[in-house]
């Protein structure tokens, strides 16, 4: 293998690593976000505002079903005005982030409404108010599901940051793609695909040890 | 808002009282009344049961004193504290002074036992080192200071429940409500934490309201008792009374389990009369405490004669009083219920009916 082809697999790593980290970053607080207000707004729960609640979750399903190339495409002027350009890694942060935002707002919604009512009620019962159950009940007891849909959500991203080469984004899916499918160089493609397999193997393994750790139910 | 009245002028204000308290769902066919038009009184320092099959509307009662059900009708007061007008401020201040156990316990799980019990504190901004040591006193009172750090998943129910107790005392409350508490535990653990339940009263005067569908958790620790049936008042009094003389038909049907009724075979053996044939007559000897509190006489059941045999029964003894049923036999010859009657009280002899002498 020449040097200039390691150097792109180098480059292609860190431009993977930085699209990835900086829209997870970026998706999974919005996300969460999200989840807290479509959970605690929902109808008896603890901030009651059911038509609120229910223009948000459509709005979600509505991200939800865009297919994510088409995403890419229609954010274009949001990419503009936000990043300055269309091109390059940090242009993909933009639609990686959106794309994944109702994504992990739903998987940390399921985590927050399985916490068990009865926590809510003692916790009412003991004197919180509104904003300490949110703080103290429903995003401790939720954290393992947190933890755990960070996970899949990371994994998904990485996924379809291989998409985000359409915008010149660079990564390894691009790399992947231009090199090993294009041009046929079936080597390249397994190569990439090798490292991408290990990527997400120790984001998987992370994610499960980390959500181990925070979990105390059994 | 009103501050709550602590120690001596609060004696002079009623502690819990319920005025016509209403409570209706909205359901599938029209609304549903879950409590209907409820007016008693909660005394302070005692433990007040109350009890109803599952649907009577005990849990949502219990709920109206800390609002965590809001009633539709009606006022809860509690120390003078109208229950049903308070804002949020208010209803967070209430609830401090009312502390309440749960049937699953309600432990949190990513907390440790410390965390658990200091967790009302925190939230009401107590410095740390002050909750430290409070939650430590607590810790040792239920017994548990050596799991402060364990995760509550660690622990066995009673344990668990015991935690929820040290977690509802925290705040030194005046009341403290018990949602089914003893349900999920085997009958040892129950005992315990009754005993415990009953030296809290004991110890820090603290008024307990405790709702159960068992009737040997109120023999055990209550003093007075309120029988729920379908959202309605049907009985209340003390407990050994309303042990002794039930009168009404949903607190018989739930008496029944801790009756001494006639055993199946002497029940199939009973005839209403031996038509001059040898043979036993089999009586009933009701003790409902209040003419004799100290017990039963032995010397009185002399009365019977020198053949009376115990076959069945017992003796408890409720808040100082004997209330039970003893089931015996006497010769049928020589017996007369008169005689027995005046040795023993009028109203606590009858004859069920007599078997016949076997050869």
């Amino acid at each position: 293998m020449s040097t200039p082809l390691i150097d792109k697999y180098v480059q292609a790593f860190l431009e993977t690593l930085l699209m990835v980290s900086v829209s997870a970053v970026i998706a999974i607080v919005t996300g969460l976000l999200l989840a807290v207000v479509l959970t605690v707004t929902a109808a008896k729960s603890l901030y009651p505002r059911p038509r609120f609640n229910k223009a948000l979750s459509i709005t979600i399903n509505v991200f939800r079903a865009v297919p994510f190339i088409i995403l890419l495409v229609a954010l274009l002027p949001v990419t503009r005005f936000l990043v300055g350009t269309t091109l390059g890694t940090w242009a993909a942060v933009v639609p990686l982030s959106i794309n994944l935002i109702p994504f992990y707002a739903r998987i940390a919604q399921v985590s927050l409404n399985d916490v068990d009512p009865g926590l809510i009620e003692a916790a009412r019962a003991m004197g919180c108010r509104r904003w300490h159950i949110v703080r103290h009940v429903l995003l401790p007891e939720a954290l393992p599901g947190i933890i755990g849909g960070m996970t899949v959500s990371v994994i998904a991203m990485i996924n379809a940051s291989a998409m985000a080469g359409a915008v010149g984004a660079g990564g390894l899916g691009d790399l992947a793609i231009r090199y090993g499918y294009e041009r046929y160089e079936t080597r390249v493609m397994f190569e990439v695909i090798v490292v991408l397999v290990a990527l997400v193997s120790l984001i998987q393994f992370a994610g499960e040890w980390l959500a181990r750790r925070v979990d105390h139910k059994r | 808002m009103t501050e709550p009245l602590k120690g001596g002028p609060a004696q002079a204000v009623p502690h819990i009282v319920f005025d016509r308290v209403h409570k209706q769902y909205p359901g599938p066919g029209g609304p549903v009344t879950a409590l209907e038009a409820l007016s008693f009184e909660v005394r302070r320092g005692e433990v007040f049961g109350i009890i109803g099959r599952s649907g009577a509307g005990k849990s949502t009662l219990l709920r109206t004193i800390n609002r965590l059900e809001d009633a539709t009708g009606g006022r809860v007061s509690v120390d003078g504290v109208e229950v049903n007008h308070l804002d949020e401020d208010g209803l967070v201040a209430l609830r401090r002074r009312i502390g309440m156990i749960f049937q699953h316990f309600n432990l949190l799980s990513a907390k440790t036992v410390r965390e658990n019990v200091a967790l009302p504190l925190k939230v009401a901004g107590v410095k740390p080192a002050e909750a430290a040591q409070r939650v430590d006193a607590l810790l040792d009172l239920v017994g548990l200071r050596d799991k402060a750090d364990t995760y509550p998943a660690k622990l066995s129910g009673g344990q668990k429940q015991r935690v929820g107790i040290a977690r509802a005392l925290v705040h030194q409350p005046e009341v403290l409500l018990c949602d089914e508490a003893t349900s999920a535990l085997d009958p040892e653990t129950t005992q315990s934490i009754l005993t415990l339940l009953s030296d809290i009263n004991r110890s820090l005067g603290l008024t307990v309201v405790l709702i159960t569908h068992d009737m040997a958790v109120i023999r055990e620790v209550c003093d007075r008792v309120l029988v729920l049936d379908q959202g309605r008042l049907v009985e209340l009094g003390e407990v050994w009374r309303v042990f002794g003389q039930p009168q009404a038909d949903a607190t018989r049907a739930l008496l029944r389990p801790l009756q001494h009724d006639l055993p199946a075979d002497l029940l199939a053996a009973l005839v209403p009369d031996l038509q001059g044939r040898p043979g036993q007559a089999v009586i009933s000897l009701a003790c409902a405490g209040e003419s004799l509190p100290h017990g039963l006489p032995l010397q009185a059941l002399a009365a019977l004669g020198p053949g009376a045999t115990l076959l069945h029964g017992g003796l408890d003894r409720i808040r100082g009083h004997a209330q039970g049923r003893l089931l015996l036999s006497v010769p049928a010859s020589g017996f007369h219920i008169d005689n027995a009657r005046a040795a023993l009280g009028a109203d606590r002899l009858e004859i069920l009916g007599y078997v016949h002498a076997t050869d």
